[in-house]
C-alpha cells in the first residue's frame, strides 16, 4: 500500500497547470506526503428524515466511482479508511432539507470522504455547513439515479486559518438533475473542484457559486463539466467580490463537449467585482467543443471594478456610503442567493458580507 | 419657502491635459414655486452645473458657493445635499442590478425621512404615486433602471422625486429620449409635485418641447460656462426661433 501511494503520488510542484494559481505553502501539508493526515469522520447530520439513511461504512467496500488526477483527491481515497455514506431511497420526497454539519476547531490535517447515492426519481436538498477552523481534504461524489433530482447547498464559513481542499464530484443520470451551491466567504485557503459527468441523456447540472475575500484569503473554485452523451445540459454561473489588498480568488471553468454528445446544452458565466485596488481575481473559461451538432454552447468572464456611478446614484438619494455600497454589493449577489430559497442561509450569507464590509470599511 | 443659491461658481474637471474649466462663474437664485429653465447649446456645461450641485466627485470646485436656505451645500456629502432637500433627476439614470425598485425606493424615502415608513401607508403611497405617472404596479419588483426603456427611466425618476418631496429639484434633459405621451405624463407629474410641494425648479434643457407642458418663471441662457443672457417665458420663444448661434460665436 505505501508502495503504491509512492509511485501514484506525484507531490504538485505549483508548476502543473491545475496547481499554478494555488499557493501550496499555505495548504498546511495537505499536498505533502510527509505530512500524515487524521483519517475520521468529521461530518455530523442533524435529522435524518424518512427516506434517507447516513451510516460508516468501511471505505474498501465502497470503492471510488469516478476518476480523479488530482494529488490531494488521491490522498484522501488512500488516507480514508472509512466513508460516510448518504442514500436516498428511490421515490422520495424529501422536502425538508438534510443538514450536515461539520464544525473543526484544530488545525490537524485531515481527510473526509463522503458518497452520496440518490435513488431513481428521488427529490432531496443537501446542505452541508462547514465552520471553525480545520485542515481539510475532502471528496464527496454523488451518484444519481435516473430521474434523481438533488439538490446541493455547501457553506464554506470558516474562519481565517482553515484550509478545505475538496472535489464535489456529480454522476448525473438519464432525466436527472443535480443543483449545486457552492457558497465560500471564510478560510485561508480554499480550493473546491465541482465536477460533473452524465451517463444518460435529459441529464441537467446546474452549478452556482458564490465568494466573498478579504485580506489575507485565496478562495479558488474549478469547475469542469464533461458531456459524453448526447442530450444533456449543463449552466454555471459563479460570481465573487473581493475586498483588500491581498484578497485572491480563481475561477476556472471548463467545459467539454465530446464527439458523442450531440444536442448538448451548456453556457458558463463568471462575474468577478473588485471593491479594492490590490485585490486580484483569475477567470479563465474554457470551452472545447469535437462535435458541431450541438443546441448551444457560450461563456463568459467579466472582472470589473465597483461602479461609482451605481454608488453616486444610491447617495444622491439619501443613501449614505456604507449603506449604499451594501446594497449594490447585495443586489451583485442576489441572483445566486435568491436561489437558495433557503431564507435563514440567505440572511446569514449577507449578514457575513456585510459584517466583512464594515471591518474593512471602518 | 427655501432658497438655492448659487454664487460665482467656477467647476473644473481633471482631463489628460490636466484641469480644465467647465462652469466660469454661474450666479443663480431658485426659491421654492419658481421654475427656472436653464437652455444653452450642447457642451455649455448645464450638466456640469447640476452634477456638482448634487456633489458628482468627477468636479472640483475651484471657487464659489452654493447653499441651501443658508446651508453650505458645498461641504455636504452627497447623501446630506439630498437630507437637506435636494434633487437630480438625471439625464442618464443608472442601473443597479440586482436591487428591487420597492427596495430601493424604501431605503431612500428611510434615509431622507430618517425613519422607515409605516408599512400599510407606504404601500399606498407608492401605489397611488406610480399609477399617477402611469406605471404597472409589477415595474416595482423590478432591478432599479435594469432594462427599463427611456420613457420608464424618467418616470421612474419623477416618481421618485415624487416620493421623496425635495425642496429644489433639478431636471437635467428629462425631456431627452421622450416620446409625446411620456413627455405628457413625465410633465404632470413634475407640475403635480411643484403644486403640491411648493417645489423650485431647476429645468434643465437643449429644447423649448417641454416648456409647453412646464411653464417657466424665468429663462436663463448658458452658454460657456455660464448664464449669459436671462429673461421671461419670452426668451425661449426667441431661442425657438433663432437658436443658440448668437450666443455660441460670442
Amino acid at each position: 500500500m505505501a508502495l503504491a501511494t509512492l509511485t501514484n503520488y506525484m507531490t504538485p510542484t505549483g508548476r502543473e497547470e491545475p496547481w499554478r494559481f494555488t499557493p501550496l505553502n499555505r495548504l498546511a501539508g495537505l499536498h505533502d506526503p510527509q505530512v500524515s493526515l487524521r483519517d475520521r469522520i468529521s461530518l455530523e447530520p442533524l435529522d435524518i428524515p424518512v427516506g434517507v439513511s447516513v451510516t460508516i461504512e468501511d471505505a474498501e467496500a465502497f470503492p471510488s466511482l469516478s476518476e480523479t488526477s488530482d494529488q490531494i483527491v488521491i490522498r484522501v481515497r488512500e488516507g480514508a479508511s472509512k466513508l460516510l455514506l448518504l442514500t436516498i431511497e428511490s421515490n422520495a420526497e424529501i422536502r425538508e432539507p438534510i443538514f450536515l454539519k461539520r464544525e473543526v476547531l484544530d488545525l490537524s490535517p485531515e481527510v473526509s470522504r463522503v458518497q452520496i447515492n440518490a435513488g431513481a426519481n428521488s427529490h432531496a436538498i443537501i446542505v452541508i455547513e462547514n465552520s471553525g477552523e480545520g485542515v481539510f481534504a475532502e471528496e464527496i461524489e454523488f451518484n444519481l439515479a435516473s430521474g434523481a433530482n438533488i439538490k446541493f447547498i455547501t457553506l464554506q464559513e470558516w474562519s481565517s486559518r482553515a484550509v478545505h481542499v475538496a472535489r464535489h464530484h456529480a454522476i448525473v443520470a438519464r432525466d436527472a438533475s443535480f443543483t449545486s451551491f457552492v457558497i465560500t466567504v471564510g478560510g485561508s485557503l480554499v480550493r473546491i473542484l465541482p465536477t460533473v459527468e452524465y451517463t444518460g441523456p435529459g441529464s441537467t447540472a446546474e452549478l452556482f457559486g458564490l465568494y466573498f475575500a478579504t485580506d489575507g484569503q485565496h478562495l479558488e473554485h474549478r469547475v469542469h463539466i464533461d458531456h459524453d452523451v448526447p442530450g444533456a445540459k449543463s449552466r454555471v454561473n459563479y460570481k465573487g467580490a473581493l475586498n483588500g489588498d491581498s484578497a485572491r480568488t480563481v475561477w476556472i471553468g471548463d467545459v467539454f463537449i465530446k464527439a458523442a454528445a450531440q444536442g448538448t446544452d451548456t453556457y458558463e458565466l463568471n462575474r468577478n467585482l473588485l471593491l479594492s485596488h490590490g485585490a486580484r481575481a483569475d477567470s479563465v473559461p474554457n470551452l472545447e467543443i469535437e462535435t458541431g451538432d450541438i443546441v448551444g454552447a457560450g461563456h463568459a468572464s467579466t472582472t470589473g471594478r465597483f461602479d461609482d456611478e451605481q454608488l453616486f446614484y444610491l447617495m444622491s438619494r439619501g443613501i449614505p456610503a456604507e449603506q449604499a455600497r451594501r446594497l449594490v454589493i447585495r443586489g451583485f449577489f442576489s441572483e445566486i442567493v435568491s436561489k437558495l430559497n433557503l431564507e435563514s442561509i440567505e440572511v446569514r450569507i449577507m449578514e457575513r458580507i456585510d459584517n466583512e464590509l464594515a471591518e474593512v470599511i471602518a | 419657502m427655501s432658497t438655492l443659491e448659487i454664487k460665482g461658481l467656477h467647476v473644473s474637471v481633471v482631463t489628460e491635459e490636466g484641469a480644465k474649466e467647465i462652469l466660469r462663474g454661474v450666479d443663480l437664485t431658485i426659491n421654492s414655486g419658481e421654475t427656472h429653465a436653464i437652455m444653452g447649446p450642447n457642451g455649455s456645461g448645464k450638466s456640469t452645473l447640476a452634477y456638482s450641485i448634487a456633489g458628482h466627485p468627477k468636479y472640483t470646485i475651484t471657487s464659489g458657493s452654493v447653499t441651501l436656505d443658508g446651508a453650505d451645500v458645498l461641504d455636504m456629502t452627497v447623501d446630506e445635499r439630498a437630507k437637506a432637500g435636494l434633487f437630480l433627476a438625471m439625464q442618464y439614470p443608472v442601473e443597479v442590478p440586482g436591487v428591487s425598485v420597492s427596495n430601493f425606493l424604501r431605503t431612500a424615502v428611510t434615509a431622507i425621512r430618517g425613519e422607515a415608513p409605516k408599512v400599510r401607508t407606504w404601500v399606498g403611497e407608492v401605489k397611488e404615486a406610480m399609477s399617477q405617472l402611469s406605471m404597472d404596479p409589477a415595474f416595482s419588483e423590478r432591478n432599479v433602471n435594469e432594462g427599463f426603456s427611456g420613457g420608464e427611466k424618467k418616470r421612474h425618476e419623477i416618481l421618485q422625486m415624487e416620493l421623496l418631496k425635495p425642496k429644489i429639484a433639478i431636471l437635467d434633459e428629462t425631456d431627452s429620449g421622450l416620446d409625446v405621451d411620456a413627455l405628457r405624463i413625465v410633465s404632470e407629474g413634475v407640475n403635480r409635485v411643484k403644486t403640491n410641494q411648493d417645489l423650485g425648479i431647476m429645468l434643465i434643457t437643449h429644447y423649448t418641447r417641454i416648456l409647453r407642458y412646464i411653464k417657466p418663471d424665468f429663462v436663463h441662457v448658458f452658454a460657456g460656462g455660464r448664464i449669459v443672457e436671462e429673461g421671461g417665458p419670452e426668451l425661449a420663444t426667441k431661442l425657438e426661433e433663432n437658436g443658440y448661434a448668437e450666443y455660441v460665436t460670442a
